[in-house]
């Protein structure tokens, strides 16, 4: 085999443990405390938050714009729309040239 | 007449759907940047098909083009892959309709949106494997198709970021926050996470942002909760 794949395998295990470990850690536990019970349940909104702002934020003002109106179009509309709207703001203000 | 099964395959097809903008490019530009740093088509393919994370694939061809050791590669790989953790604890908690191998079938196609998906669908009708496996088969295969794509015609894709492309999943990011919403103290957490984020990102630096800011986040989520009012047995207590 070569060193490649041989990293590629290794990346492939790295990454398998990372989701696999979670679960298993956590299913040794019987019964969850109600704190660590609210901790998992804002897994996704915290996480999902971590890993976009410093790309909202750095990007530029059409961008951080963007992501604000296209937040304020999923309280209402569907994800199709939101992504749409998103990009379509970004596109016409970079036409634009703002 | 539909059947539960046939209705959770076709809503994780059409909820799948609006990711396939995002993830085809996505995974286009990484086929033509693997293929422009040396990697064989089935390389490629290995590459994406077993690690079947994005980013971390990107670090990956980063640092070995700036000839780094393998083990500080994998580290890094490890490290960007390191939020998985958390997404596999919570969505563990959801998967007992599943069997042992489905679970860890489950488990390893669980990328950003797959957890966010399968959390919105435990939260609303309930996390079957028809509705998890049909959404992770769109995501997966067009994955693969998008990296083959790059692969051999990657001198045709410009730069992704004049077409905005690499916004598509910012966006689709951003619409999956607000759906949780009407998670208890939402906003808190919301804020403390985004703020920890950026601090992590300006001081220590990528990728630590990411289980530095979500971590502040579910601090804040666990210290704001009050325990007497959930702890409701039978039902309130969960068992994974």
């Amino acid at each position: 085999m070569s060193d490649l794949v041989l990293l590629i395998l290794a990346g492939a295990v790295a990454t398998y443990v990372t989701r696999i470990s979670g679960h298993l850690i956590l299913s040794r536990f019987g019964a969850i405390h109600p704190r660590v019970e609210a901790a998992l349940d804002a897994v996704p909104t915290a996480v999902l938050a971590a890993l976009v702002a410093p790309s909202v934020i750095t990007r530029g003002v059409p961008e951080m714009l963007a992501v604000a109106i296209a937040a304020l179009v999923a309280t209402r509309f569907s994800m199709t729309a939101t992504v749409a709207t998103g990009v379509g703001t970004v596109v016409v203000m970079r036409y634009l040239n703002l | 007449m539909i059947t539960p099964h046939r209705r959770d395959v076709r809503d994780g097809i059409r909820d799948a759907l609006p990711v396939i903008f995002a993830v085809l490019p996505f995974a286009a530009v990484f086929g033509a940047l693997a293929n422009d740093s040396g990697f064989s088509l089935s390389e490629t393919m290995l590459a994406s098909g077993l690690i079947y994370a994005g980013a971390s694939q990107y670090v990956m061809l980063d640092l070995r083009g700036q000839q780094a050791s393998a083990w500080l590669i994998v580290l890094a790989i490890f490290a960007v892959n390191f939020r998985h953790v958390l997404y596999s604890a919570s969505i563990g908690r959801h998967l007992q309709a599943f069997t042992g191998w489905q679970k860890a079938l489950a488990l390893f196609l669980l990328v950003d949106p797959q957890s966010a998906a399968g959390e919105e669908r435990a939260a609303t009708s309930g996390l079957r494997p028809a509705y998890y496996f049909s959404y992770a088969a769109v995501i997966y295969g067009v994955w693969m198709v998008g990296n083959v794509i790059g692969a051999l015609f990657g001198n045709l894709i410009e730069d992704p970021a004049v077409f905005g492309f690499d916004f598509i999943l910012l966006l689709y990011f951003t619409g999956l926050i607000v759906g949780f919403r009407t998670r208890p103290n939402f906003f808190w957490v919301l804020l403390a996470s985004v703020l920890a984020s950026l601090l992590a990102f300006w001081t220590v630096g990528s990728p630590w942002h990411i289980s530095i800011g979500g971590g502040v986040g579910l601090l804040v989520a666990a210290m704001l909760v009050n325990p007497d009012r959930q702890q409701e047995p039978p039902d309130g207590e969960r068992h994974v």
